[in-house]
């Protein structure tokens, strides 16, 4: 029989700590269903049959965050035999805060007080005998970090999956409160079970939404509820909510005073806080941040990442995968659509996977180097007033960051955003910033249109910015992410020396899903437009071709060609482009060449720009190239946007809005500019105003004000005096 | 009413009584700002919002909007 143990407590208590030392590398990482929030289980060293459930950081149980709605749905269903509570022992109130609403649920629980290195160090003791008394529950020092009192802990949880221990739990509340609670105990004891009645009551209490709908009391129990309820509310002054709050932190407040003696009193200045003194500084803080920013992505995109991806796909995967299979297979005289299937569509698609990894390894590194040490919530602090207009966060920073160099790392940097809402909504728009793959058609058509001017590339770069800043306000009005705004409220977390092993397997971890998610996205759609660049109709038949001048892309070039004359460009050799362009972006250069018969051109193209000069007049040239810069990602970027979605139907949103938001934008670019030119009014043009006034009207709207969410509950407060 | 955006950085107060509702006010009770809690404005950052204030112990970071909905006591000295 299997004994599961949850891992509850704060975030940056030091839990993944734990967890990996619990579990050593017998981990699986997933997520939760629905939602982006990882789920991580382990089994437990040296105790078979025991399994260690990690569960999301919290502050709190209560019925407003994904994380908080996993962890309660978690422990109130799926009854796990104990709970390890880590408790950061530097920060007792708030931890404590947690503990008080964990021991209500009626699982033997056990009290981890981590970091103890800590405390000693800054000359606190705490009572560890005296605190367990207070609260009710078993206590256990640890420190994580040092691996001092895991095995200890292991053991006495995993003990109580055999025998479990009778909690008795102290009165939290005060004398009116505990009444009104023993009443609602009173009235629902026959439809809940024992060890959860509290935990419920305390909840109703507290006129918890996500409760009152999972028990669905008859419309009596509920009124005789709320008398009590408002009886009590009167006579202390407050509402229910915020009675609750208090008394536990009153509690709590009392318990830490009884249990800690502290050495010095007062605001203390930590070494922390001497850090930000400096680090967060008004006039240094921004200096010292780009000098950071500067160093990942120098690292991560300039040098090495750069390096090992170009290695990985020049040499390894060049030379040897993709010579040693050629050789052998001319050897063996394998047929060319075979060869051309292994090598350019397999082999191609495989290497375009594993060439990103190396770069993404790196950059994985150094975030989670900044998030270990503490870095990263001071990001968020200094960059949240730009972000957070336009419905991001301050995180979203180092994703747009690297995006400039190449969107795929850059979207898998956006898993150190916490929040939900502001994760997805980074993702959408980071593939806006032109990376370096778009650069060639910025260079093609700087060359060939705009006579080489200076002023095309920054204009792409601004072009970018300014997408990402509408769309940020688009979305953010729109019912998908709006909702509840939860209050920027974040701990600031003390530095310290990242832990190695910690960064080291969430680096692994996260170049291992993307090559796991991202990579049969990109291996299969490479197949496929291997396929359909290879082959084409000859007489009736399939064969394959010598490029992509009579495939089965150009032939659906053509056929697709016609919905981008709206757009400017309606020729079927621009459709061909941009559909390889799905491929990797710069191959939209390489396709030209082609297509206009120069088997291979310079990275500018600079062979075609008479060809273009022709082929596009200024105004469809700047509206192709709006489309190409903002459309689709290639098929890399959609697997990374695969990855940290964890959902294919948000996939597919992403890169619908894309798409559509590019052929809206190259469509009202054509359309006025063309009206502009003198030419008449068509009803493309009225699209265009249409599109316009669309725009117009989802940038300046009011946000919806109420939502319907099974987690949110709004309550008007009454005001007192 | 004094809020807790009011309160000058390297200032003091106490927490009167949070205004709002739902995940807002219930965020902020949770981390520790509750009726009676003395709070320190550490400093602003860098770019004038958020604040960063000292709260039972630990660094929070809190925006200026989400301030506003602290009430505080009145007269408060400012203590270093």
């Amino acid at each position: 029989m299997n004994t599961t143990i949850a891992l509850a407590g704060n975030p940056n208590s030091g839990k993944t700590t734990m967890f990996n030392d619990l579990t050593g590398s017998a981990q699986y990482v997933g997520n939760w269903p629905g939602v982006t929030v990882e789920k991580k289980e382990g089994a437990l060293r040296g105790h078979p049959g025991v399994i260690v459930q990690d569960l999301p950081g919290i502050y709190s149980l209560s019925p407003y965050t994904s994380e908080e709605v996993i962890t309660r749905d978690y422990l109130v269903n799926e009854r796990p035999d104990a709970i390890i509570n880590i408790v950061d022992g530097t920060n007792l109130e708030r931890n404590l805060y947690l503990t008080t609403q964990l021991l209500e649920l009626g699982i033997p629980t056990i009290v981890a007080l981590n970091m103890m290195d800590v405390v000693k160090k800054s000359g606190d003791t705490i009572d560890r005998e005296r605190l367990a008394h207070k609260l009710g529950c078993e206590v256990v020092e640890t420190s994580a970090l040092k691996g001092i009192g895991l095995k200890e802990v292991a053991e006495r949880a995993a003990a109580y999956g055999l025998n479990r221990p009778n909690m008795e739990l102290p009165h939290v509340f005060t004398g009116s409160v505990e009444h009104a609670i023993a009443h609602i105990e009173e009235s629902i004891e026959d439809r809940v079970e024992r060890p959860l009645l509290r935990w419920y009551a305390v909840k109703l209490f507290e006129r918890d939404e996500g409760v009152r709908s999972a028990l669905g009391l008859p419309g009596g129990t509920m009124e005789h509820i709320e008398r009590h309820i408002a009886d009590c509310e009167r006579e202390l002054d407050d509402d229910a909510e915020s009675i609750i709050t208090n008394q536990r932190y009153l509690h709590v407040r009392h318990i830490v005073d009884e249990c800690v003696r502290h050495r010095r009193s007062g605001i203390k200045m930590t070494t922390s806080d001497r850090i930000d003194r400096v680090v967060t500084d008004r006039i240094l803080a921004l200096p010292i941040f780009a000098t950071v920013m500067f160093v990942v992505y120098y690292l991560s995109v300039t040098t090495v990442g750069t390096f090992v991806t170009d290695y990985t796909n020049d040499t390894i995967f060049g030379e040897f995968v993709h010579g040693g299979l050629s050789s052998w297979f001319e050897s063996m005289a394998v047929a060319p659509w075979l060869t051309g299937l292994v090598l350019d569509g397999i082999v191609g698609g495989v290497g375009a996977v594993i060439g990103f990894v190396p770069q993404m390894l790196v950059l994985f590194l150094m975030l989670a180097l900044l998030e270990d040490c503490g870095y990263m919530a001071r990001v968020a602090f200094i960059m949240d007033r730009i972000f957070r207009r336009f419905g991001l966060s301050g995180k979203s920073f180092i994703p747009m960051l690297v995006g400039s160099g190449c969107s795929v790392p850059g979207i898998m940097a956006s898993r150190t955003i916490e929040n939900e809402r502001d994760r997805r909504m980074t993702v959408m728009t980071t593939s806006f910033i032109p990376c370096g793959a778009k650069m060639p058609i910025v260079a093609l058509f700087a060359g060939a249109i705009f006579g080489g001017a200076w002023w095309v590339a920054p204009a792409a770069y601004f072009i970018g910015v300014a997408a990402v800043v509408v769309s940020g306000i688009i979305l953010k009005k729109t019912r998908a992410f709006s909702g509840e705004p939860a209050p920027f409220v974040m701990e600031l977390p003390p530095y310290h020396v990242p832990a190695m092993g910690n960064v080291l397997r969430s680096t692994w971890e996260r170049g291992w899903s993307f090559i796991k998610r991202a990579g049969t996205i990109i291996l299969v759609s490479s197949v496929v437009l291997w396929f359909l660049q290879s082959f084409g109709l000859s007489d009736g038949r399939l064969a394959m071709v010598e490029d992509n001048n009579g495939s089965l892309l150009a032939a659906i070039g053509n056929v697709v060609a016609p919905l981008f004359a709206p757009l400017g460009f309606g020729g079927w050799k621009p459709a061909v482009a941009t559909f390889t362009g799905l491929i990797a972006k710069e191959n939209v250069v390489g396709t030209f060449g082609v297509l206009y018969g120069f088997a291979e051109v310079a990275e500018d193209g600079a062979e075609v720009w008479a060809n273009i000069a022709r082929d596009f007049t200024t105004l469809s040239a700047f509206s192709f190239l709006l489309f190409n810069l903002l459309c689709a990602p290639c098929f890399a970027a959609m697997g990374a946007i695969r990855t940290e979605m964890h959902s294919r139907k948000w996939t597919a949103a992403a890169i619908a809005y894309m798409t559509v938001f590019a052929y809206a934008v190259s469509l009202m670019v054509y359309q006025f500019g063309s009206l502009a030119a003198g030419k008449g009014f068509t009803p493309w043009s009225g699209v265009a105003v249409l599109a316009l006034a669309a725009l117009l009207y989802m940038l300046f709207r009011q946000p919806r004000a109420d939502h319907a969410g099974a987690i949110r509950f709004q309550r008007k407060v009454e005001t007192h005096g | 009413m004094r809020t807790l955006r009011d309160v000058p950085i390297g200032g003091t107060a106490t927490v009167l009584r949070l205004r709002g509702a739902g995940a807002l006010r219930r965020r902020i009770m949770d981390m520790g700002i509750t009726k009676g809690t003395v709070v320190y404005v550490r400093k602003v950052a860098p770019l004038g919002d958020p604040l960063e204030v000292t709260v039972r112990g630990y660094e929070l970071s809190i925006r200026k909007s989400d301030a506003e909905n602290v009430e505080v006591a009145d007269d408060e000295p400012t203590r270093a």
